[in-house]
């Protein structure tokens, strides 16, 4: 639990960020640093300089009308208590108080461990990163933000600044989530928001986490939905459909094996579109 | 039990006295305590299970800034482990563990070098620089495959890994003959998990060494500071008498603490050759790949039954992984420790056990809460649900056959102990009454049909502790008495210093023996104190395990009180002017009897006989008195622990509906504290049931080495504990009680996993290996008919 030395300075603004990042290749941006310290105690992560953005702000969860702003260095404990529906369920399963009080949301979609929680409801929400860097201001939707075991599509001199999430009239959503009995992180979650009408699905978006190694759509899932009735046989049908979804991304371990996850993504999709339609 | 004269605070649950100081941050752990010029140490460990060590390079380390010092193997003259229970009659082999592996490493964790320096990060960095050219050999984890023909080889002299095989006294034969006339024979492999203790605190030590005057002080995480004295005393070459070792404030211990390690010992050695003081603590990931495991059995085990219920005999076959090298005290757990319990709490007219002690490339396993009789209450109380199974039977009805009937002073079971005193059926009914045993099975029916899986398990349990008679210890080949003293000291104003050898660290007797001696004296609990964990300020003791500490430490205190109470009333006689056989004392004070008012208070007799101004004819001066104290037996407290589960078929979660246990420790000195230490049991026990459980690939590395993925128990996996009690003295102790440390964990495993068993019976599931993880039950669910 001891890092290697590390250089450490503080920005006061996005810009001064990038201009550390573009100068330093070894240089990791600090948040909230609940994924970076403990990587970098064990010596798993050895940055040379640690660009601390906590003076940015960025803290806001803001009502927008069309939709929410959540700046990036918003706590999950500030977004447990400000945001509400999937989000603030996933936020407030996430580790425990402490590590609520201090991990952000941009810092853990930046770390884009698999088995988060955020990410799988952002991809249902259909959020927009909001990212700014050298080259400028850009947006990208979270289904295509997560590429891989802790890649994202963020490039080495950008950071995170807000994340979006449009206001869907007449939508829900809920995220149901297995935790590991130890580190309490994602075994399987998955995050469900539905629009229903008479009983029926008019629209449908599924994310999930922990089984795959990174946050994905469900398609196939949400295709069997699409349009159908929200009743048993059709939930089964879909859970059945988001096995087959995620049968190329599979994650797993000696405790627990893939096809235990596979199947429990069925099982947590079955609870999350229950309580979303609850 | 003897009528103790005053019952005004024997029996309260008043609270523990050593809780301010912890939960506000002002208690003083050994990692805490700063000596000024202290060098820190990092211990260069293998990274791979067994390798021969081709090179070492320490030329990197040594040039980096900071460091001190650079020892390997080669150039350590700190002496071996050593392995302290040498079990007879079991061609035991005990291989040199030296404290530095010299030429190969045989566990991931294995130490290989140290290095020395000013702050900890600079040891960590020149570590780092250390560079091991090792040649990997193939490793061996699972106990029964290491004992196999052709299994890679840990130890020159140790053939096919096996250290010892110990078979207990018993008439195979007879045995045989049992389970070849009884009517039904069930049986099982269990597999019993290797466990990772998990101390709230890590294993630390600073040492500091006087050139001058040749002392060595060690202030040391240690569960038993006399005998770890003695022990790096012969490690370090230091004479006994010139080794201090201190237990600050240690923060948990559960076993992992009782033996000696190479790492403190290493400290120790590293002060002396540099003349200045060393520092070493683990880090987590330290700590769970070289602070011993628990448990790792496998094991083979039958129960013959008739179609009456009558138990005709049980009999077991364990391969036990014993790590890569003997702990302190790791061959006697699978073996004294485990054997000799497998006749629970039950009258089983045959009994035969076979321990085979094995060398595997994984961390050493030693003694973990309960160790030995957790894994053989397992696998009585899971045989006797499949024996119930077998012959039709109520599981509770079987268990109440064959329960041995209420005793008050002695019972002979046949695998040769005796055990004090029990009434088991008192404590079933209670429970049973407690859950409402009958309307739950019409419950669980009723659910089933429903489409919902609900499960009781019941343990009916007696187990050993409060280790124990010596004459007992030699004979079974535990390399130190069992005894325990404890002096009694008070100043002249009053106030009272009790002073015991062993070693508490959370399990409260800084309130319990307060409360024995107030009781004893009618001091008042404020004014007495319990000192502990200094060898140089307390009497020689063998510490804190095996729920020894109140059946052992508190009898001498008691004693020793008592004594005093003889000389006040010596004294207060003489002071009344009145003979002493007309002395009564009443909760402090001593007077003629008929006249209470003209008193003399034991405050009073102290003083007097402090100033010794008049004394009478005979009396030495001083309010003070040492009691040795060598228990004639060990104490068997017992209990009905009952759970009710229910499993969700289609996830495989395990949810814990109810929890109730009916403990009998005798009486108890404090309620509350007894109650924390089964709460504490209880939840430890279930973590192994449904949670815990070490993982190695194949390689030997460990996968379970962060908290990250050992899981431990939570609050959140709990109902409320329902606790129930009966009382039943322990009839050689001087005030009857029993310890408690351990019940929980030796109840809660079979009784939770029976439960889960029960929940899935209308699927066919019969067993699962543990933990049951959500995992594993949906695997079993899925093989099983309702898959």
């Amino acid at each position: 639990m001891w890092p290697k030395s590390f250089d450490y300075i503080r920005v006061n603004s996005v810009e001064e960020a990038i201009t550390q990042l573009n100068k330093h290749e070894d240089a990791k941006l600090l948040a909230g640093g609940h994924s970076l310290l403990p990587a970098m105690k064990l010596r798993l992560a050895e940055p040379a300089l640690l660009v601390d953005i906590a003076p940015l702000g960025l803290t806001q969860v803001s009502d927008r009308g069309h939709g929410w702003s959540i700046g990036a260095m918003a706590t999950h404990a500030h977004i447990a208590a400000n945001a509400n529906g999937a989000l603030a369920q996933a936020a407030a399963g996430i580790g425990d108080q402490q590590v609520r009080n201090f991990g952000t949301i941009g810092g853990n979609i930046a770390h884009a461990d698999p088995a988060s929680d955020p990410p799988a409801v952002l991809v249902a929400l259909g959020a927009k990163i909001y990212i700014r860097g050298s080259g400028g201001e850009r947006n990208v939707a979270a289904e295509d933000f997560f590429i891989d075991l802790f890649t994202t599509d963020l490039l080495s001199d950008e950071i995170i600044t807000s994340i979006y999430i449009p206001r869907k009239e007449g939508h829900t959503n809920a995220y149901a989530k297995m935790a590991h009995p130890a580190s309490r992180y994602a075994l399987v979650g998955v995050a469900v928001d539905i629009c229903t009408q008479e009983g029926h699905c008019r629209e449908v978006r599924i994310g999930v986490t922990g089984a795959t190694t990174h946050a994905v759509r469900a398609s196939g899932a949400e295709a069997v939905l699409q349009g159908a009735e929200i009743n048993d046989g059709n939930i089964a049908q879909a859970c059945e459909a988001i096995q087959a979804d995620i049968a190329d991304q599979l994650l797993g371990d000696a405790a627990y094996p893939e096809d235990y996850r596979q199947a429990m993504a069925g099982v947590f999709l079955g609870r999350a579109i229950r309580a979303a339609t609850a | 039990m003897t009528a103790s004269p005053s019952t005004r605070i024997f029996g309260s649950g008043i609270r523990r006295r050593e809780d301010p100081r912890l939960i506000t941050g002002n208690a003083r752990y050994t990692d805490d305590i700063k000596l000024p010029g202290t060098l820190h140490m990092v211990i260069v460990r293998s990274p791979v299970a067994h390798a021969r060590i081709r090179s070492i390079d320490t030329s990197a380390a040594e040039a980096a800034p900071g460091v001190v010092a650079v020892y390997t193997g080669e150039d350590c003259s700190c002496g071996s482990v050593p392995c302290a229970w040498l079990i007879p009659d079991s061609n035991l082999l005990t291989p040199e563990h030296p404290a530095l592996a010299k030429d190969r490493v045989r566990y991931v964790g294995d130490g290989v070098a140290i290095v020395l320096a000013e702050d900890r990060a600079q040891a960590q960095d020149a570590a780092d620089r250390i560079h091991v050219d090792y040649e990997e050999l193939p490793a061996v984890i699972n106990p029964e495959e290491a004992a196999a023909a052709g299994a890679p080889q840990l130890h020159d002299d140790v053939p096919n890994n096996i250290a010892f095989t110990w078979i207990p006294n018993g008439d195979k034969d007879a045995v045989d003959a049992a389970f070849d006339a009884a009517d039904v024979v069930v049986s099982e492999r269990i597999v019993q998990q290797r466990l990772q203790p998990t101390a709230m605190e890590p294993r630390s030590a600073l040492a500091q060494w006087n050139g001058a005057t040749e002392e060595l002080t060690l202030w040391y995480t240690t569960q038993n500071p006399h005998i770890h004295r003695l022990l790096i005393s012969g490690m370090t070459g230091v004479a006994e008498h010139k080794v201090r070792v201190i237990a600050p404030e240690v923060g948990g211990g559960f076993g992992s603490k009782i033996p000696v390690y190479a790492d403190e010992a290493l400290t120790a050695w590293a002060a002396m050759q540099t003349g200045r003081p060393v520092k070493w603590t683990e880090t987590r990931s330290e700590n769970y790949v070289t602070t011993i495991h628990g448990r790792d059995h496998i094991e083979y085990v039958e129960l013959a039954v008739n179609n009456d219920g009558k138990v005709a005999g049980i009999r077991g076959k364990v391969y036990a992984g014993l790590g890569a090298y003997l702990s302190t005290a790791g061959p006697g757990i699978p073996t004294i420790l485990h054997g000799l319990m497998y006749s629970g709490a039950y009258t089983f007219p045959q009994i035969y056990c076979e321990s085979i002690g094995v060398f595997t490339n994984t961390t050493p396993v030693d003694a973990y809460r309960g160790a030995g009789r957790p894994e053989a209450t397992f696998l009585i109380e899971r045989l006797m649900d499949k024996a119930a199974q077998a012959i039709q039977m109520d599981p509770v009805e079987l268990r109440r056959i064959n329960l041995i009937p209420p005793f008050i002073d002695g019972h002979d079971v046949a695998i040769g102990l005796t055990y004090d005193s029990g009434n088991y059926e008192a404590a079933l009914d209670q429970a049973l009454g407690m859950v409402n045993y009958d309307t739950f099975r019409s419950q669980q029916a009723k659910a089933r049909d429903e489409g919902r899986y609900f499960g009781i398990g019941v343990t009916t349990y007696s187990e050993i502790c409060g280790l124990g008679p010596s004459q007992v210890a030699g004979a079974v080949g535990f390399q130190g008495g069992l005894w325990e003293s404890a002096i009694i000291r008070v100043s002249p104003s009053g106030k009272v210093q009790a002073l015991i050898g062993t070693s508490p660290h959370g399990q409260g007797e800084e309130t319990t023996f307060a409360q024995l001696i107030a009781n004893e004296l009618g001091f008042p609990v404020e004014d007495i104190e319990i000192v502990s964990g200094d060898t140089n300020r307390t009497p020689m003791g063998f510490g804190t395990y095996g729920s020894r500490t109140t059946p052992v430490t508190g009898a001498a205190l008691v004693k020793a009180a008592r004594k005093l109470r003889e000389k006040g009333r010596l004294m207060a006689a003489h002071l009344l002017e009145a003979s002493a056989e007309d002395i009564e004392y009443d909760d402090g004070k001593f007077f003629v009897r008929g006249a209470p008012d003209n008193a003399k208070t034991i405050q009073d007799v102290t003083l007097m006989t402090t100033l010794a101004w008049d004394l009478p004819e005979g009396m030495d001066p001083g309010f003070e008195e040492s009691q040795f104290y060598d228990p004639p037996n060990f104490v068997y407290p017992f209990g009905t622990h009952i759970a009710i589960v229910e499993v969700d078929v289609e996830s495989g979660e395990v949810k814990l509906l109810r929890y109730v246990a009916v403990d009998d420790c005798g009486p108890q000195i404090n309620p509350t504290i007894v109650a924390g230490q089964i709460h504490g049991g209880i939840v430890q026990g279930i973590g192994q049931a449904l949670c815990e459980g070490t993982i190695y690939d194949d390689e030997g590395q460990l996968l379970t080495g962060s908290m990250l993925d050992y899981a431990m128990p939570r609050a959140d996996m709990f109902p409320w504990l329902e606790l129930g009690h009966t009382e039943t003295p322990s009839p050689h102790h001087p005030v009857g009680v029993k310890g408690v440390g351990e019940t929980g964990t030796i109840a809660s495993t079979p009784t939770v996993y029976n439960a889960v068993i029960d929940a899935l019976a209308p699927l066919g599931v019969e067993q699962i290996d543990m933990p049951l993880s959500a995992s594993r039950v949906w695997r079993a669910i899925q093989a099983s008919n309702g898959g």
